[in-house]
């Protein structure tokens, strides 16, 4: 029973490594570039819907405060690759790494100029309510969090699968090269996917900031969030969600029956387990080219 | 009518030349072959005209609009269609997906219809509609790659090495595809190729590129019937007067 409850909450912490994981595949499949500034990404998203929807500052309501700020996320996302990513293109990848770390850190410090450095929280409607049956319980924001991704993911299916932009997106991600020549436009279609990046984040940062309160530091969530996408094989959308809910579920659990300790080092000691027998990841499409 | 019109074009990759000053033109219906070595430009002339590298100087003129400089997308949508050198399909969608991708700039409902014309050309293709490109053999990639150019209803295709890889069998059937498109089709093509006899025995017209110039022009009958063209690029072995190859017979261009 015990177990069972820890998993439960697990998956539900997980889902939010499982998104902000996300993000970084989406850019990494689409860009070969990795956004180190995606946990940022996801405290900023945080905290332009805390701004958008708490009390003290503008008191919009929950669900259309929040779909602002995805849009607004959206916004800084697709900015971020049109004027600053497209300017270093063709720079070697340490450039990109280091300047998406700088970025993370003007996020964290533009967040802590406007809303402080001290823990707030986000008002939600569904705070402190749960659910309980069979001796289980399940807390409200655990069900949301679950619910939230589950659409999201299939949200992004959909959107893959079934749409123009979405099927570019796949194309523009295999082969740029190809891509080109049957006349996508690729660059607008990175930004696209920037945009997208930042709408997932912050629907992470919201689902993330229903848990608990929120600080600018929360960004440093990435880290753990890029050890899942590791461990799902970078360049895998289903496996980057199933590593964070692995990661999510691991961690709870050796908190209570492990020595203290493990539960901060399970996800990197899972991480460095998958890359050394699995060095693709758990989930890694692999195909290589004929010639 | 003249489809495409290139006036002293030179490319660089950095500080490397690669096309030195290139001029041709294609007329409409017909099919245009390069010829050259390895390392001659051919590739290079490819992607510019194509819009994939952008040239230093020089005009490309497609149905008389001025194309060089312009972002790909912006000239697949004019109809002009690159097929690359290596079979650059998009391995995990399907082979469906992939031809559909290739009326990614054109909206409507024939493009079905399209889609059933390349696969009458192709009828592979068709069985395997459902599979992922990456499992297609090589040849089957090729195929792929040509009727996802068709996809965009080129009035001019360019075709970059359509037989590199390819048995001697298959790339025979590729060619002959090539010229029914041509005929039924009417689509102009500019081809290049490393295998100049069948190239010659395809197009109308040819140009030798080497070291980035075009170095003789003319009819497939003319090249075909020149020394030069005999010696370096269809691999004449003729017995000299005393008995030797002519291992330092010099080109008429050098």
């Amino acid at each position: 029973m015990e177990l069972i409850q820890l998993i439960i909450g697990g998956i539900a912490s997980g889902c939010v490594y499982g998104l902000v994981a996300l993000g970084f595949v989406l850019i990494y499949k689409a860009t070969e570039g990795v956004n180190f500034a995606q946990g940022d990404m996801m405290m900023l998203g945080a905290f332009v819907a805390l701004g958008l929807v708490n009390s003290e500052y503008w008191a919009l309501p929950f669900i259309p405060g929040v779909i602002l700020a995805a849009a607004i996320m959206g916004g800084v996302g697709y900015g971020v690759d049109r004027f600053v990513v497209r300017q270093i293109f063709g720079q070697p990848q340490f450039a990109l790494v280091i300047l998406t770390i700088a970025m993370g850190f003007v996020f964290r410090f533009a967040a802590g100029a406007i809303w402080g450095f001290t823990p707030l929280v986000l008002e939600t409607p569904f705070a402190g309510r749960s659910l309980q049956f069979a001796g289980i319980i399940i807390g409200f924001e655990d069900l949301v969090t679950i619910i939230v991704t589950a659409f999201l993911t299939l949200g992004l299916w959909v959107f893959f699968q079934y749409t123009r932009i979405g099927l570019a997106a796949q194309a523009a991600s295999q082969n740029q090269m190809a891509a080109y020549i049957v006349g996508v436009p690729v660059r607008r279609i990175n930004s696209t996917i920037w945009a997208l990046s930042g709408v997932v984040s912050t629907i992470a940062g919201v689902l993330y900031a229903s848990k608990g309160a929120i600080d600018p530091n929360i960004g440093l969530l990435g880290i753990k969030a890029f050890a899942a996408a590791v461990i799902g094989g970078f360049g895998s959308l289903p496996g980057a969600l199933l590593g964070g809910i692995l990661i999510g579920v691991v961690e709870p659990v050796a908190a209570r029956y492990l020595p203290s300790g493990f539960s901060q080092m399970s996800p990197y000691i899972i991480m460095l387990a998958v890359l050394v027998t699995r060095p693709n990841g758990l989930f890694a499409q692999i195909y290589a080219k004929k010639v | 009518m003249t489809v495409l019109d290139i006036r002293n074009v030179e490319t660089f990759y950095g500080a490397i030349m690669a096309l030195r000053g290139v001029s041709l033109s294609v007329e409409k219906g017909e099919i245009v072959t390069i010829l050259g070595a390895n390392g001659a430009g051919k590739t290079t002339l490819m992607k510019t005209i194509s819009g994939l590298m952008d040239p230093e100087k020089g005009s490309i003129e497609f149905n008389g609009t001025r194309i060089d400089g312009m972002d790909p997308d912006k000239i697949v949508a004019m109809g002009l269609a690159h097929v690359p050198e290596g079979r650059e399909v998009f391995p995990y969608l399907t082979i469906e997906e992939n031809l559909r991708m290739g009326a990614y700039t054109r909206r409507g409902a024939d493009i079905r219809n399209d889609i059933d014309l390349v696969y009458s050309y192709f009828p592979i293709l068709k069985e395997r509609r459902a599979q992922s490109a990456g499992f297609l053999s090589g040849g089957q990639q090729q195929m792929l790659a040509i009727g996802r150019g068709l996809m965009a209803r080129p009035k001019l295709m360019l075709l970059d090495e359509p037989s590199l890889g390819l048995s001697p069998l298959l790339t025979q059937e590729i060619f002959a595809i090539i010229k029914r498109l041509n005929a039924e089709q009417g689509v102009t093509m500019l081809l290049v190729e490393q295998n100049a006899n069948v190239a010659l025995h395809t197009a109308h017209k040819g140009y030798v590129l080497e070291m980035g110039r075009i170095v003789m022009a003319g009819s497939c009958e003319e090249l075909r019937a020149s020394d030069d063209i005999q010696d370096f690029y269809l691999g004449r072995q003729e017995e000299t007067q005393r008995g030797q190859k002519r291992w330092k017979r010099r080109k008429t261009w050098r």
